[in-house]
This record gives C-alpha cells, sequence and structure tokens, in this order.
C-alpha cells in the first residue's frame, strides 16, 4: 500500500478510442492490486473498469493538453485505457503509482502470494494436484516395453530446468543420459515428450548440442539411436530444428549449433524457420500498433497486418507442428525437436503436435494437461517472457501467446474438435500474466519448488474448471475425437484473431453471440435432465422404491453441478429471456452475478441507444475479476 | 442456328472426372442443349453431376498425345472447366477429337445471348407449373401492404409503357401532390429517365429513402423546377434531406462535362448533399477476378496473400458499401432525415446502398420472404442490368464489356451483416450462396435481362419460373433458414472497423475442406436448436420457423422479445 500515493481521483476521463464516441466521467480508484475506474451515467447504472497492476505494460504521461492532463496505459490484456486528468498533480501521482505498483520486484510481491480463494489447505493441496504430467504419461501407456519413466533428474542434477521426472528410452543407459545432458545447451538432453501409441513413434524435444563447427558427442550420439530405436516401425528419426538455417548456423560459431547428419546414424535432419522471441516481440509490437490505428482504411489495416509479419510468424509455428504431427502420425516416424534452449520454440511445436495428434489435448482438461506438461514443467520461462518481475526487456516475447493463437486458428478450421472456446484460451492468456494463481510464476520447476509456490499460493486449474460451463464449445463432437487434425496451412486460413488483439475494443465484434446462444440453449438442456432426473427420484421416493429424500427438491441438483451458482443458469430462468447472454458479455460477468444484475436492470431506452447510436463502440471494458477478489486483498 | 447444331459429340465414355477434395471418378459425358452431364457407371448406384452449361465461365483445353495409354488410342486432352460459381473441374477425354468437339460445344453454348433461347425457357419439372402470378410482390400490391405510404404517396403509372424510363418498372411510388407530367419532365432531367422514386419510407419515423440516376445539369448548370418541386415534395416542410451522393465530389464535378452532374445547393436549398466514392464497373470485376486469383494461389507465403488480398479492393468495397448504407441509416433512424441515394446511373452502387440500409433498418426485410422481396423490389424490378453485369464472372478470359459484380458485392455485406448478427436474419448463408450461384446461371427466369421492359418483351414471365416463388413454395428447405433467428426490432448496425469485415469465406472457399468443416458445424447449431425445440415444445418451434410464410410479418409483438445488446 505504501506505493499508493493517492487512492481516489474524481473527475477522471475515460477517453474512448474512437473520437465519435463521447468520453465517460468517472472516479479512479488505486487499490494494491487493482485500478479501478468507476463511470457515472446519467441513470444511475455503474460501469466499472477493473484493472489488475500486474496486467498493466506500460504507463505513459501524454503531453498536457487544453482539457487536461493525459495518461495512457497498455495492458498485456491488450487493453488500453486512455485517462484525462484535470489537475496536473493527480496525474503525475496516479502515474507515479502505477509505475511502481505495475512493476514489482521481488516475487512475494505478485498477487498470487496475497490471493486466496476460500481454500483450505487440503483443498489447496488438491488443487496442486489436480493435474498431474505423471498420470498423463500413463495415459500414453508409459512405461511401456521401448520407454520408461526416470527419476534420474529428481534433483534437477541433471538438468536444472527440466522437470524431476522424464521420459527416456528404455536402453539408454545412465551414462549415455548423462552424457548427452553434457552435451545439450543448458543440460536438455533429449526427453519424450509425446508417445504415440498407434505408431509407436515418439515426439522428443532438447535443446540444440554444442556441436560448434567440428565437436562431438558418442553418448549424445547413442542417445538419439536410442530414441531410433525405441520405434521399431521406422529406422530412422527426424531431427527437427525449429530455427531458420541461418541462426543456427551462427550458433556454431558460439561452440552451439546443429545436428550433423554425418556423425548421426539414421537420422534426417531438418530446419523449420520459426524466427527467435526479438523478432516475434517486434512482430507484435506492430500488430498492436495496427490494432490500435484510429480509423484506418481496409488498405491501411490488411498493409499493416502484412507489415507486422504476425500470421507470417503463426504460420511458421503452425507449419512446423503440422510437420510433427505427420511424421508421427502418417509416417510412423519418431520425432526429435529443438530450437537453441528448447524452451520457447520447441514447446510451441511439440505442444501443437500433440493437439494435432491426440484429442485428448483438444479437451478442457486435456489443455491443462499439455500446458502443465510442455509449458510448465519443461522450463518455459513465464516469469521472463511475461514480465512478471520488473527484469531484462529483451527477454520479454509473447511465444505462449502465439501457441494459444495457433490453437485458436485450429478452432477456426475446425468448429466441432474443441470441447473449450475462444475464452478459455482468453481467460488462460489473462491468467498468465495475471499472476494471481500460482502456475505461472517463475521459470522452471525447480525455481518454484524453490518459491514453495504450492504452499504460498494456488492452482489456476480448479478455478478453472469450476467455471468450466463458460469455456465449453457447444458444437463440440466427441465423435470426432479420434481422429488426427490435418489442417491446411494455406496463408488464406490465418486470420486475424480480434477476439485477443482487440479484445477490449467491444464494437468491433459480433453483436450477436453464436456461442452464447448454443450456450444458453445446452444449458437449459442440461438443466432440463436434471429437473427430469430429480423428479424421477421424487415419485421412486414416493414409491417407497428409495429411501427419505436428503433435502428440498433443488438441492441436490446445486450440489451436483457447480455451474448453478453461476449467474447464466438463473437468469435464463428467471425471466426467459436470453438479453445479458446474447449481449456477449457472459465471460465478464465473472463469477460475480452483480454485474449481470447491473445489465439486467439497464434502462431498456438506453439498450436501444447503443445499438443505434453512431458507431458500435465499446460500451464498456471490464476486467474479468470478481470483486469478491478484491476486497478480499484491499 | 439450332442450338443442337453446336454439338458434334454429345457422348463420350471413359471420360476422367476430377474434382478438388474428390477422388477421380471416371464415367460418361454428355453435352446438350445447356447441360454437361458427367454420369459414373460403377455398380448400381450412380452419381451424376449435372452443370449448366451457362454457368461456365472459361474452359482451357490441352491436348496431348500419349503412349501407352489404355485404349491404345494415343491421343487424349484434358478440359478444364471453371464455372462461374467457383468450382473448377477437369476432364480428361480420351481421344484428341471428341476433346476438341466437346470444347468447341461448351464455348459456343455456354456464351449464348438470346434471352429465349436460355435454359430457363425450357425449364419445366413437373411440380411447378407456369400459370399464376410470377414473382412475390409488385408494386402496387407492396404499396397497399404499406399502410403508412397511403397518406402522402402514390402509385404512379407513368411509365406504363416504359416510354419515361425504360429501366424502371411500369408502377412506381412518388409523392402524392407531384403529377405524372411532373414526373415526366424530372425524368427528362435524370440520366436513364430514372427520377426520383420512393424507395423505403421507414416504420418508426416515416422518413424515406429515394433513389434516382444523377440530375443532368450539364457543364451550363441546367436546372428543372418539376426535379426540385418532386425532392421538395418529398421531404414536405420538414427542414432538411440529405442526398447522398455515391461519387466523390471531384467526379460529381467532372460529370459535368459529359452531360452529368448533381443538385446544387442553390436550387435544392433544403437537401444537403454528402459524397461517398465508391468504386464501379469494370473496377469492381476486375477485383472479384484478382481476389478469386488470390484464393486459389497455392503459395504459401502469408505476405503473399495478405498483400494480394489488399490488392485485390474486394474488402474495401465491402467497407464503403457498409459504411455508406450506415450512413443513410444514420441519417433515416438517428437523425429523422429523408435521404435520396443516387451515383450517375442509378442502377448498381444505388442499389446497393439503399438495398443494405433496408436491411439493416427494417426487421421486415430479414425475414427469408421479406429478403426476397426487397431483391425483387430493389433489384428485379429496380432494373439492375443482371444481363449485362453478370455475363461473365471471375474466371472469364473474355474482354470484359458491362461485367461488375454488384450483387455479388451485396450479397457479400449481407454476409458481413449475418456474421455480425447472426440471430437477426432469419434466411442462412446457405441461402446468400445459393443466390450467388442463380445470378449467374439459374434454371429460373428471374434473373434473366435487364429490366422489366425486356423481360415483357421477351415473355419471361409467362414461360419462364421465378426463382423465389419456387424458393419459398411449398415450403422453404431447412438449409435456407437461421436457426438461431430471433426477430428484433431495432437497427442492425454493423461495424464497418477493418477488423470486422472478413473474407466471405462460404462463397470463395467453397470448394474446398474447409466448407465440409463449416458445413459439420452448422448441422451441430441446427441438431443443437432442434433438440432443443423438442423440449420447449412445439409453440417455440412454431414462432422460429414459420414466419416465412407469412408475407412481410407484422412486428408488433417483437418489442418484447428484444434480445440484443
Amino acid at each position: 500500500m505504501e506505493h499508493i500515493i493517492t487512492p481516489k481521483v474524481e473527475y477522471v476521463k475515460l477517453l474512448n478510442t474512437y473520437p465519435e464516441k463521447k468520453s465517460a466521467l468517472g472516479t479512479l480508484y488505486l487499490t494494491a492490486t487493482h485500478l479501478i475506474y468507476v463511470e457515472q451515467t446519467n441513470n444511475n447504472a455503474r460501469t466499472e473498469t477493473w484493472v489488475l497492476h500486474h496486467h498493466i505494460l506500460s504507463v505513459e504521461k501524454l503531453p498536457l493538453t487544453a482539457s487536461g492532463c493525459p495518461l495512457l496505459i497498455r495492458c498485456k490484456t491488450f487493453q488500453l485505457l486512455h485517462l484525462l486528468f484535470q489537475r496536473e498533480r493527480d496525474c503525475q501521482d496516479v502515474f507515479q503509482s502505477l509505475l511502481r505498483l505495475s512493476q514489482p520486484v521481488k516475487e512475494e510481491e505478485l498477487y498470487a502470494f496475497l490471493y486466496n480463494p476460500h481454500q483450505n489447505e487440503e483443498d489447496r493441496r488438491q488443487g496442486w494436484e489436480f493435474i498431474s504430467v505423471a498420470n498423463d504419461f500413463s495415459r500414453m501407456g508409459l512405461s511401456n516395453e521401448y520407454w520408461e519413466i526416470s527419476h534420474l533428474n529428481k534433483n534437477y542434477e541433471i538438468c536444472s530446468t527440466y522437470p524431476s521426472i522424464l521420459g527416456l528410452p528404455k536402453n539408454a543407459s545412465v551414462a549415455v543420459v548423462t552424457g548427452s545432458a553434457k552435451f545439450r545447451s543448458r543440460g536438455r538432453l533429449p526427453v519424450l515428450s509425446y508417445y504415440h501409441k498407434d505408431t509407436k513413434a515418439a515426439l522428443c524435444r532438447c535443446s540444440q548440442p554444442l556441436s560448434g563447427l567440428t565437436s562431438r558427442c558418442v553418448e549424445d550420439e547413442q542417445m538419439l539411436q536410442a530414441i531410433s530405436q525405441a520405434n521399431s516401425n521406422c529406422p530412422f528419426i527426424y531431427v527437427v530444428d525449429t530455427r531458420p538455417k541461418l541462426n543456427a548456423m551462427a550458433n556454431r560459431a558460439a561452440g552451439k549449433g546443429y545436428e550433423n547428419e554425418d556423425n548421426y546414424s539414421n537420422i534426417r535432419f531438418q530446419f523449420q524457420g520459426i524466427e527467435n522471441i526479438h523478432i516475434m516481440r517486434n512482430s507484435l509490437q506492430k500488430l498492436l500498433e495496427v490494432c490500435s490505428m484510429k480509423s484506418p482504411s481496409m488498405s491501411d489495416y490488411l498493409t499493416g497486418l502484412e507489415n507486422s509479419g504476425w500470421l507470417r510468424h503463426i504460420k511458421s509455428v503452425m507449419d512446423a507442428g503440422v510437420f510433427l504431427a505427420k511424421a508421427v502420425c502418417d509416417e510412423r516416424v519418431s520425432v526429435l525437436v529443438h530450437c537453441s534452449d528448447g524452451w520457447d520454440r520447441t514447446a510451441q511445436v511439440c505442444s501443437l503436435a500433440c493437439i494435432l495428434l491426440d484429442p485428448y489435448y483438444r479437451t478442457i482438461k486435456g489443455l491443462m494437461v499439455l500446458i502443465e506438461k510442455e509449458w510448465i514443467s519443461f522450463g518455459h520461462k513465464f516469469s521472463h517472457r511475461c514480465g512478471h518481475l520488473d527484469t531484462d526487456p529483451k527477454e520479454v516475447s509473447p511465444v505462449f501467446t502465439q501457441f494459444l493463437e495457433c490453437v485458436w486458428q485450429l478452432s477456426e478450421q475446425f468448429p466441432c474438435v474443441f470441447e473449450f472456446n475462444e475464452r478459455y484460451l482468453i481467460e488462460i492468456h489473462n491468467q498468465v500474466y495475471a499472476c494471481q494463481y500460482g502456475n505461472f510464476i517463475g521459470n522452471c520447476q525447480k525455481e518454484r519448488l524453490d518459491m514453495r509456490l504450492h504452499e504460498k499460493t494456488f492452482s489456476l486449474w480448479p478455478y478453472l474448471l469450476k467455471n468450466q460451463h463458460l469455456y465449453r464449445n457447444p458444437l463440440y463432437r466427441r465423435s470426432l475425437e479420434s481422429t488426427v487434425l490435418r489442417p491446411s496451412t494455406l496463408p488464406l486460413h490465418f486470420k486475424f484473431w480480434c477476439g485477443m488483439y482487440n479484445h477490449y475494443d467491444r464494437g468491433m465484434h459480433p453483436k450477436q453471440s453464436v456461442l452464447d446462444q448454443l450456450l444458453s440453449l445446452t444449458q437449459k438442456q442440461v438443466e432440463g435432465e436434471r429437473t427430469m432426473t430429480e423428479l424421477q427420484r421424487q415419485l421412486a421416493v414416493a414409491d417407497g422404491v428409495l429411501p427419505d429424500p436428503s433435502g428440498p427438491i433443488n438441492t441436490p441438483a446445486e450440489q451436483d453441478s457447480p455451474s448453478e451458482k453461476t449467474p447464466t443458469a438463473p437468469v435464463v430462468q428467471s425471466n426467459g429471456s436470453c438479453a445479458p447472454l446474447i449481449n456477449g458479455d457472459a465471460e465478464e460477468a465473472g463469477p460475480g452475478a452483480e454485474k449481470c444484475n447491473e445489465k439486467e436492470g439497464a434502462d431498456p431506452g438506453a439498450t436501444e441507444h447503443d445499438l443505434t447510436s453512431s458507431e458500435d463502440k465499446p460500451v464498456s471494458v471490464e476486467t474479468e475479476h470478481s470483486k469478491e477478489e478484491v476486497h478480499e486483498s484491499s | 442456328m439450332e442450338l443442337s447444331e453446336h454439338i458434334k459429340t454429345a457422348n463420350v465414355e471413359d471420360v476422367t472426372l476430377r474434382r478438388p477434395f474428390h477422388p477421380a471418378l471416371r464415367g460418361t459425358l454428355c453435352v446438350t442443349s445447356h447441360h454437361l452431364l458427367f454420369s459414373d457407371r460403377k455398380d448400381e448406384a450412380s452419381w451424376q453431376l449435372l452443370i449448366l452449361l451457362k454457368n461456365i465461365d472459361a474452359i482451357e483445353k490441352s491436348v496431348e498425345n500419349l503412349f501407352g495409354y489404355p485404349r491404345a488410342m494415343g491421343s487424349s486432352g484434358t478440359i478444364t472447366i471453371k464455372c462461374k460459381d467457383l468450382l473448377v473441374l477437369q476432364l480428361e477425354i480420351p481421344g484428341m477429337e471428341e476433346c476438341l468437339n466437346i470444347a468447341s460445344s461448351i464455348e459456343a453454348l455456354s456464351s449464348l445471348e438470346s434471352v429465349t433461347e436460355m435454359y430457363p425457357f425450357f425449364y419445366r419439372p413437373s411440380h411447378l407449373t407456369l400459370n399464376g402470378p410470377w414473382g412475390l410482390s409488385s408494386t402496387e400490391q407492396y404499396y397497399k401492404q404499406t399502410e403508412r405510404l397511403w397518406d402522402r404517396w402514390r402509385v404512379s403509372t407513368v411509365n406504363s409503357d416504359y416510354s419515361v424510363c425504360p429501366s424502371y418498372p411500369s408502377a412506381v411510388i412518388v409523392p402524392r401532390e407531384v403529377d405524372d407530367d411532373k414526373l415526366i419532365r424530372s425524368a427528362r432531367f435524370r440520366q436513364g429517365g430514372r427520377f426520383p422514386v420512393l424507395s423505403y419510407c421507414h416504420h418508426r419515423n416515416g422518413m424515406v429513402i429515394m433513389r434516382s440516376s444523377q440530375p443532368l445539369t450539364g457543364a451550363n448548370k441546367k436546372r428543372c423546377k418539376e426535379d426540385e418541386l418532386l425532392l421538395q415534395a418529398v421531404i414536405d416542410g420538414s427542414e432538411l434531406g440529405y442526398i447522398i451522393d455515391l461519387r466523390s465530389a471531384q467526379q460529381a464535378q467532372q460529370a459535368r462535362m459529359t452531360g452529368g452532374g448533381f443538385e446544387s445547393k442553390s436550387f435544392y436549398s433544403h437537401w444537403k448533399r454528402i459524397h461517398r466514392h465508391h468504386e464501379r464497373g469494370k473496377i469492381v470485376q476486375e477485383s472479384l477476378i484478382k481476389l478469386v486469383e488470390a484464393c486459389s494461389d497455392p503459395s504459401h507465403s502469408v505476405d503473399r496473400w495478405l498483400s494480394k488480398l489488399e490488392n485485390s479492393k474486394w474488402l474495401s468495397h465491402v467497407h464503403s458499401a457498409l459504411s455508406t448504407a450506415g450512413l443513410v441509416v444514420e441519417c433515416v433512424e438517428r437523425d429523422g432525415h429523408s435521404v435520396l441515394v443516387h451515383g450517375s446511373e442509378g442502377t448498381d452502387n444505388t442499389l446497393l446502398v439503399s438495398s443494405l440500409a433496408q436491411l439493416i433498418l427494417d426487421p421486415a426485410s430479414r425475414t427469408v420472404t421479406g429478403f426476397l422481396c426487397l431483391l425483387e423490389r430493389e433489384w428485379i424490378q429496380a432494373g439492375h442490368p443482371f444481363q449485362q453485369r453478370c455475363a461473365h464472372s471471375a474466371y472469364s478470359h473474355a474482354r470484359l464489356k458491362q461485367e461488375c459484380p454488384i450483387f455479388l458485392l451485396l450479397l457479400d455485406c449481407v454476409w458481413q451483416v449475418w456474421r455480425q448478427f447472426p440471430l437477426a436474419l432469419e434466411f442462412s448463408e446457405a441461402l446468400l450462396l445459393r443466390l450467388a450461384q442463380e445470378v449467374y446461371a439459374s434454371n429460373y427466369g428471374t434473373f434473366l435481362c435487364n429490366s422489366e421492359q425486356e423481360r415483357c418483351a421477351a415473355g419471361v414471365k409467362e414461360n419462364t419460373h421465378c426463382l423465389f416463388q419456387s424458393l419459398l413454395r411449398p415450403d422453404i428447405e431447412e438449409q435456407y433458414l437461421n436457426p438461431l433467428y430471433e426477430p428484433t426490432d431495432l437497427a442492425i448496425w454493423p461495424s464497418v472497423h477493418p477488423q470486422s469485415l472478413q473474407l466471405w469465406t462460404g462463397l470463395f472457399l467453397r470448394w474446398t475442406e474447409y466448407a465440409q468443416n463449416m458445413e459439420e458445424a452448422r448441422e451441430e447449431v441446427w441438431s443443437i436448436v432442434k433438440e432443443h425445440h423438442e423440449q420447449a415444445g412445439p409453440d417455440r418451434t412454431n414462432n422460429t420457423l414459420s414466419t416465412h410464410c407469412d408475407t412481410l410479418t407484422p412486428f408488433e409483438n417483437l418489442m418484447d422479445e428484444l434480445t440484443i445488446l
């Protein structure tokens, strides 16, 4: 709290991105965790905008204007807030406070260490155990005659940034494993990422070899041999370097590099040409400039999109993922993937290949497992890449965002194969940067252990699961689940993700949502079925078939389903109208039902005005955090 | 020359058909006067492909000598057929001569220009009869049904013999106080005689959308008292009307040099003119050609794709059309002013803008029947020259004459509105796709000719069937309905941010695997809705699925059902 100079400023204007729409007047509050803007409107309706301090990317004081002192706040969630203060002094105070609040220096300052979602220690423990990488290995059928789950790295001595359990080929000796680790950048030796039961082909990952111009390592060569031998279907393996060839060659001069086909028996070497984190960071920067252009023409927009290169990079990740999936599934060849350190591009393409190969990862829970496995446990440096703490800005890069976007691009091509909808991906993205839960804090498993995150913070996954009704894709067809996805990678299939990068520009989005409509229909259906079951149960009780009822009619149903507590269900039932759902704000309503009521109670005249007023501008921008959470911490 | 004389080889066996994303098929190919028929005689279950020759936009042939061809004929040829609905087929025909014969027959028969030789004059399905009225509605019927017009507007039959304006229908709606003589004089002052007529009267405030062609002011700034009176009568005492001129101010100035012009402020003092530049004619046609070419580009470069998409300018046209329609709606709905829309001829962009504005404003035009009536009124009867504009589509190598895919642009814009308001339209994307196909090649007479006058002369109404009627009778096919339709009385104002507009993949990627995935999704939506309706009981089902049966559904009760933002 000591960083907050002014906790409340009145008569602050929230300028709209689009000049046509008149700006709002309201009060700005700073709490320990959030910036809150409360807009006063004529008819006593309050619109609140909540921005988590961790979500703030930058705060910028713009030159003084006749109408006041402007402050521009850019968020990691791609929200833009343009505030106008009447007094220079207030602007300066808020500016200074936010600069400090948005840039925590020590880990303990992160929100997750303050936040408690009303859980006891037992809930906390269960929450952390809910997603288990070890279980996923069993799901793949491991250990088996070719692969084993090894605890060689249990003290993180072989590789400090790898998880404690590793999937290794059975016939690789300890000497081979440790020898290979020494020949790989940061000890990130080749280990199993995914095992394809049907073809016996494996997807493995590692970092670049320390081959330099001439070095070789017998153990590393034996390691690759062992991986190859673990798949009897094919005499060779692909070694995929996801970097552009030029980058890989440059690394050779620094004693790193890539595998020489002559030294390794039976490998086929491939480059994939995904650019490095710096190029990706700059590309996103350019994309966001396009997103925030003021009334661009169609040509400006398309040219800007092209010049940003963003979709080109997304396609390069997708192409590599598709290559891996095809190799494993169609050619029955095992693949070893690396980039430089094997924690960015490698994580992207391995996890994408997993989604293409295995329908399990296309479910709500499966995606959690995948992120836990390929990203969190394999040491994707979330703290650095997301800039959780005030560290080197050159380490920040939207690598994980790109992965989420690839999943979204797939869901656009295959609307019926994912159990989750777009909001799930966006919610995960927001949570990664929010640091409200402990999952994405730290850069690797060892670091998390040292921070005792499992004791001090809570896991995100149970929270997402509790709200999974919001993230369901009503079109999901389980019958299609056994198929491998074969997306078209023609450029015209790569679309700009407006729902992510212009998420807060409500006016750009469709005004009615098919998703909400279908969710509300299917929700009613689920409830209808539940009522029917309950009636049958009561009949059975009345007939004496079942013992005495445990409670009133609705209680068991409510216990069954956490979804009953959400705003969606009661509203739908109460007045038979789907209004709050259809306006596409369901996810903003979040766990707190208050906002929903606000909308419901809003003047219908105002509703109509919004629709018919000159342009469709965002009516309000709100964060997904419920009020309850903030009262807790402030 | 009889049509059949063009056919030198009517039948070829052992032809291989290749379609995108389907295995090759072998079968028999037949050419008839109006169709290309391919039938696959595999076992008993035969599969047939029937293509209207008129649907063929371009054919490319290549003949080669092939040694070791199964039938040892030594030669064969490949014909690539590119259809106006963007389908591309390949036929491998054994025998060079047969191949060339087939190709030349297709070339001759697909480019017939005589209307009465076209297939709609021969199409006689057993379930349709030629007796009875043609079309859904007439100007008179529309007037009768639209009570809000009765007070200040009348139907004029001044054009009953098409002498005042050859491209207008025989009856038009004009201000009650303006007599036919004045109309005739105003017509002389407007290009092609297209004097200002009523296009739409807003149900909320009685404001109207008028449309016309440009006034013939010329370099000498001529004026026409009657034209001025006619427009004065439109606003009838209210302070101001807006003229939306679909040309840039500079273009409008230049038009004076060639006898055209614009309404000057001094003579039309109660009208405020706004210029909005819209591309027309050849430029739009070339856009379509470039876009379709870009969509079939096999290159894997994203930059190349985005640059080609940008360069085609198609989305820019979509953007302008929706923006200007939004402007018209803003004038009518929000500011409460009447609007006159025109460009030059008043037969293309004018109709595009006025009909889009109606779709946005008028709930009645968002039902299946209402939408088809809108198309009939604003495009067919209003004299959009379909025959000239749709002679060729995106593949043709023929020199462009008057082709211009303005109607396709309309359908694209409607699709954009549907994408942004997926619950507000009663019809589905499938209906738009069907119309996109029918407008270029059809069994029906609806899109034949360039005007009502031509249609009368050719006997279209007596000798062909009407597409719109057939779409609605006896009951509309489920696939043309939007399962999520929930009528709303509000204006549905689409966003025109570039981020909000997308490539119409349903049309431009129609023949790819992608379309199949989308089809699955559509089926899934239907099955969810049906399941829901079964549970909710029959009431609900009737409400959504049978509104198309009433003509221009009344909307009194719908305020209760408002479900939009």
